[in-house]
């Protein structure tokens, strides 16, 4: 199997909707073992100046590797997911995620390049929140850019 | 908690603590659970070992998450981390532990100021992050917003 190499620049619009729930921010929190009581007591988070639990720094993996996912599963991509290594990743905030946040990613695919028999790709999610504007619609808001870089190691990797 | 670190007093550098976390396998399926990332070769020995790796090994993201609690508790609101990014170095394998008290390994965690940008308002923190000898993570860094 080979990495399309047609994948760079490739886009895929934002899909289904991610509800931040208290419960998941508190279940993530403690999967990476995490104390700060934001994470965890809406008064504590209310006593820093927000609004709702607060999700760890983090937390964007869980829509941005929903997002991967459209592309590792496209049939077009040629990516086999157990050859998959992560290589690196950076969350930048725009602002905080908050439990009751309503998020969408939209996938962009800003680099492939061979390495080897395999190759390193590089994504962006661009995460955004969902506002109703009054008028039936959604305004979005940006709230954190996700990149990522895979590995896909070739055959003897 | 701590008090929040106030920007114009730190200096590059300068050492923001330390503090160890214990990993078992039973951490990797609570990770896997609260992610989503349900690759087999955190949780599975037989597929571990089947596709070249020493056993099962932590997820990067869960390193890199565990890690990134030092900054949070230091700057003491989760909120202040606008910008954290690493490099996954080396694996982590977690040994079986089930049934005993010990853990499957460990990942100590420390970090020094890397960098101040008055004008921004901002730190960052470089994060060196070990286990068993080697450092797992590379350029892990945590910008980090004070006032």
């Amino acid at each position: 199997m080979t990495i399309n190499p047609d994948l760079q620049g490739r886009s895929y619009p934002a899909a289904e909707v991610y509800d931040v729930g208290r419960e998941k921010i508190r279940e993530f929190a403690r999967a990476v073992k995490a104390t700060h009581p934001a994470h965890f007591d809406v008064d504590a988070a209310a006593a820093l100046g927000h609004g709702d639990l607060v999700a760890p720094p983090t937390f964007a993996i869980i829509i941005a590797q929903r997002a991967d996912a459209q592309l590792i599963e496209d049939p077009d991509s040629g990516i086999d997911f157990s050859r998959v290594v992560h290589a690196d990743q950076r969350f930048i905030h725009h602002r905080p995620i908050l439990a009751g946040d309503r998020l969408v990613a939209e996938l962009h695919v800003d680099g492939v390049r061979a390495m080897g028999g395999g190759a390193m790709i590089t994504t962006r999610s661009e995460i955004f929140g969902l506002t109703p504007d009054g008028t039936g619609e959604d305004s979005r808001e940006p709230v954190a850019t996700a990149t990522s870089s895979i590995l896909v190691r070739g055959e003897g990797q | 908690m701590t008090t929040t670190p106030i920007l114009a007093s730190l200096a590059v550098g300068q050492d923001i603590g330390s503090r160890s976390v214990d990993v078992t396998r039973t951490d990797l399926v609570k990770y896997a659970g609260a992610s989503g990332d349900f690759n087999p070769i955190h949780w599975n020995e037989a597929f571990a070992t089947g596709v070249g790796l020493p056993g099962v090994i932590a997820h990067g993201m869960f390193t890199m998450g565990a890690a990134v609690q030092l900054v949070t508790d230091w700057a003491g609101d989760p909120a202040a981390v606008v910008d954290f990014q690493t490099r996954f170095t080396k694996p982590v394998p977690v040994a079986d532990t089930t049934g005993s008290p010990e853990p499957g390994a460990a990942i100590e965690v420390s970090g020094a100021i890397g960098a101040l940008n008055a004008e921004a308002g901002t730190a960052r923190v470089d994060l060196t992050v070990v286990s068993a000898g080697q450092k797992v993570l590379m350029k892990a860094q945590a910008v980090v917003r004070l006032v």
